[in-house]
């Protein structure tokens, strides 16, 4: 079975949890053995692992003729691709895009990230899904978000193989409600005209159903998994202070309820003076958060820390004693997880998605601050209560596998391609 | 000649209100009275009512050929009393009629047996003198919380004076061996055990209304031709189960109602006769003694104890709990001695279990997840145990306290003795001095 892939993010260069599901997903379905998957991204830095499918940059695709030398193209692209491919992708430039701005080899510029001409690029990854879709040969193909759809779309109309669509949020999600009518446009016909949605939980397959009006059959949710901790993490020593932490960890936006998460603080600390909040992430709503917390006279124990990456996140995740996510609309939510993993106990939204196949954390309403301090003071102060959190938790966790997601994927492909 | 020994079950927990962690030192009541008198006047209305009006039918019907045995919690007594006092009219109606025997159980329901065995008597002593002052039986048989039973408490009971108890026919307990017999406990001997017949009783408490049961629909008939059709020698068929079955569990348009009717008299048909628990003990002779080294309990295909007390959020609740109960018993405030009794009550322990994995918080919580539930109970916890350290200062160690209470309590009844032997002492003077003023 070989399946081409439209992603937009791919590890270690990311920007969301889209490109850690992408590398998980990819991952679990490479254990099948007979699958084969050629991943299409805007950028790719050349540090991808690409031990378990082969990248293709929509920026190295070529879409104008132009005379390249080997040896410049070796040059160019051996971090990226085998040269001879370079010359497989021009020789199926099927329409003249001169009008477009390319460079000396005929490949347009994407910044893989989410720039402000974002449609533009949207456009263009488009353009190069058909140079890709004439070149390799696969049975299905993969969408990751809206970002990829018309790309999927593109390649259906040309190669007449069945079009999967991998739903990681919607603009219901992102815009607390008020969707952009041309990103809604876009998600809705992708989703018209797929052959088989897959969404990351039962929440977004609602979505996706209702506000997109797709038929049910036609939707399947298959959850997020959690790849386990390498060991550089595991080594990480856990910085224990006198003080419980409790954490939010994640992009400061609407979506992300940081405004519950400052409430639920200053009625902890109305109590106990023992506990202190970090706040870490970066976002649109951060300079609100501080001008919130010092308004309800708690900043003394509420801690801003920036964008954390990396090795950081998970310094911050083991040094913490609670982790809560109290996401307004989270269509999966994966770092729950992590925090899962990291022994640390969780409180999340019942808003999200992931609480679908979480059982050992807590679950609140999102906008319930007092069961959410309730739940934070009962960590804090009943050992039971972390103890079982930290153990069970880590154990139903380490169960989430991708390879389970991998296959319940398999099986969508299967039966589109009547295997 | 067999015997059908029928028991039912009454209990209610007080349940309790959301609590959160900021109530704790400022609100010191701690119960959902809406919700605890909803519940108990639906159960009331749809089963309680009807069933004892059945029960009282039947008996009047056969004239002294149908018997029954209940037993209901303290609790369940207390909002019966308060909510629906129709309900314990109607048992003491029944009561009259010497065809009802009442048995002992704990107090609150609770898990006492298994944690502090002092609390456990006095809960057992204080439960036989409310149901001797509301239906004029002192209680000598004894089923305790769930039917939870070990060797350590068959010491307990037996201690007590109860001559037999009643316990789940546990499979891995039994081996071979039939329920359908009367035994005797192996460290105790004199105490006598009725076992529960787990596949007749579930036939009625589970299954009698599934339609996916091949037996469905069960009619009396064929349940006591099942009964009749178990081996000669085996006398003694023990039914026991929630008095809820008939109308709460199974409604009445299943037919429930009509099939306990009809018990009766297709039993007499068979020659099978209906025994209380204390008929049996008069009857039956133990054939053969059973040890149960850890404790067994009516719950789940284990029969064992892991619904109330098997993850570390249970347990650490019911350590928490009894750590206090010493200091407690010196408390004389009746407030804290009444919340110290609901809060014992083994349903909000059963709350807490995450036995059946997945979302679904227990059956019958009022809680939307067993985390919650344990937030609740150790917040409350939390506020109830500031209130006994409350009653006498902290530094001091129980026993100390122990020693100092009993001299103030002893001091009154020490002044008292003084003066008398000063009265009589004076008498005697005047007395003695009489002669001599002659």
């Amino acid at each position: 079975m070989k399946a081409l892939m439209f992603g937009w993010e791919f590890p270690p260069h990311i920007l969301g949890g889209l490109g850690t599901a992408s590398y998980g997903l990819t991952k679990g379905m490479a254990v099948q053995g007979d699958m084969d998957i050629v991943f299409v991204m805007p950028k790719p830095w050349g540090d991808e692992d690409q031990s378990f499918l082969k990248i293709i940059g929509a920026n190295n695709t070529p879409i104008v003729w132009k005379e390249a030398d080997w040896n410049a193209v070796k040059e160019r692209f051996e971090k990226y691709m085998n040269p001879q491919e370079f010359y497989n992708l021009r020789d199926n430039i099927y329409a003249d895009f001169s009008y477009k701005n390319t460079n000396e080899f005929g490949c347009v510029d994407f910044s893989g990230r989410y720039p402000d001409n974002l449609l533009e690029e949207i456009n263009n990854y488009s353009i190069v899904a058909g140079v890709i879709a004439r070149t390799y040969r696969f049975d299905i193909i993969h969408s990751h978000d809206w970002l990829t759809y018309p790309a999927g779309m593109h390649a259906k109309s040309i190669t007449g193989k069945p079009l999967v669509l991998h739903v990681h949020a919607t603009d219901f999600d992102r815009s607390r409600g008020n969707v952009n009518p041309q990103v809604y446009g876009i998600e809705r016909d992708g989703m018209n005209n797929a052959d088989h949605i897959i969404c990351v939980s039962e929440l977004t397959r609602r979505t996706v159903i209702d506000k997109y009006g797709q038929d049910p059959q036609k939707v399947t949710t298959v959850h997020n998994a959690v790849e386990p901790l390498s060991q550089e993490i595991q080594a990480i020593v856990p910085r224990k202070r006198k003080d419980k932490i409790v954490t939010f960890l994640g992009r400061i936006t609407m979506q992300k309820g940081p405004e519950y998460f400052v409430e639920t603080a200053a009625r902890v600390l109305q109590r106990s003076k023992n506990v202190r909040f970090v706040m870490a992430g970066s976002g649109d709503m951060m300079n609100k958060m501080i001008l919130l917390a010092a308004k309800r006279g708690i900043s003394d124990h509420f801690h801003f820390t920036g964008f954390l990456k990396g090795k950081q996140v998970y310094e911050m995740l083991k040094s913490s004693d609670v982790y809560v996510m109290p996401s307004v609309s989270e269509p999966f939510g994966i770092s729950p997880l992590e925090a899962m993993q990291c022994g640390v106990p969780t409180i999340i939204s019942k808003q999200s998605g992931c609480a679908e196949i979480l059982f050992r954390a807590i679950k609140t309403d999102y906008w319930d601050v007092e069961a959410m301090a309730d739940a934070i003071y009962s960590i804090c102060t009943y050992p039971a209560m972390a103890e079982f959190l930290q153990k069970e938790g880590k154990a139903e966790v380490d169960e989430i596998k991708w390879e389970y997601a991998g296959q319940k994927v398999r099986d969508i492909y299967n039966r589109l391609c009547g295997f | 000649m067999k015997t059908i020994c029928l028991y039912f079950q009454i209990h209610q927990p007080f349940r309790l209100k959301r609590y959160r962690f900021s109530n704790i030192g400022y609100d010191h009541y701690y119960y959902d009275d809406f919700a605890n008198e909803d519940i108990m006047q639906r159960i009331a209305e749809r089963s309680f009512v009807p069933a004892n009006r059945l029960m009282l039918d039947i008996i009047n019907e056969h004239k002294g050929k149908f018997k029954v045995a209940f037993s209901i919690s303290g609790t369940a007594l207390e909002q019966l009393e308060v909510y629906s006092p129709e309900v314990i009219d109607g048992f003491k109606e029944l009561a009259k009629t010497g065809c009802v025997e009442f048995l002992a159980e704990t107090y609150s329901h609770s898990l006492a047996s298994l944690a502090d065995p002092v609390e456990f008597e006095l809960q057992v002593k204080a439960h036989s003198k409310k149901v001797e002052s509301l239906f004029g039986q002192k209680p000598k048989v004894f089923r305790n919380t769930e039917l939870i039973y070990s060797d350590e408490i068959a010491g307990i009971v037996d201690k007590l004076g109860f001559r037999g108890v009643l316990t789940e026919g546990a499979k891995h307990i039994l081996g071979w061996k039939s329920p359908n017999y009367l035994y005797q406990s192996a460290t105790n001997p004199k105490l006598r055990i009725l076992l529960r017949n787990s596949r007749f009783s579930n036939d009625i408490s589970y299954r009698f209304a599934e339609y996916g049961w091949k037996e469905y629909p069960l009619t009396a008939d064929k349940f006591i031709g099942w009964i009749a059709q178990t081996p000669e020698n085996e006398q003694l068929i023990n039914l026991f189960m929630n008095y809820e079955v008939l109308g709460n569990l199974h409604n009445r348009s299943t037919g429930i109602f009509d099939f306990f009717k009809a018990l009766p008299s297709f039993a007499a048909k068979n020659q099978i006769s209906f025994s209380t628990p204390s008929d049996v003990l008069n009857t039956l002779k133990p054939v053969d003694s059973i040890t149960v080294t850890d404790p067994i309990s009516w719950s789940g295909e284990e029969s064992d104890t892991t619904a109330w007390l098997g993850n570390s959020l249970q347990q650490e609740c019911l350590r928490e709990l009894y750590k206090i109960s010493e200091r407690v018993r010196m408390t004389e405030s009746r407030r804290i001695k009444q919340d110290w009794s609901y809060l014992q009550t083994s349903d909000h322990f059963f709350y807490m279990s995450t036995k059946i994995l997945g979302d679904g918080p227990s059956p019958f919580s009022p809680y939307p997840s067993p985390y919650e539930a344990f937030n609740n109970y150790m917040n409350i916890i939390s506020d109830f145990t500031e209130r006994v350290f409350a009653e006498y200062p902290s530094s001091i160690e129980n026993e100390e306290l122990n020693g100092l209470l009993k001299t103030i309590h002893s001091q009154a009844e020490e002044i008292e003795k003084l003066q008398d032997e000063v009265k009589k002492l004076k008498a005697r003077k005047i007395k003695q001095g009489e002669p001599g003023s002659k």
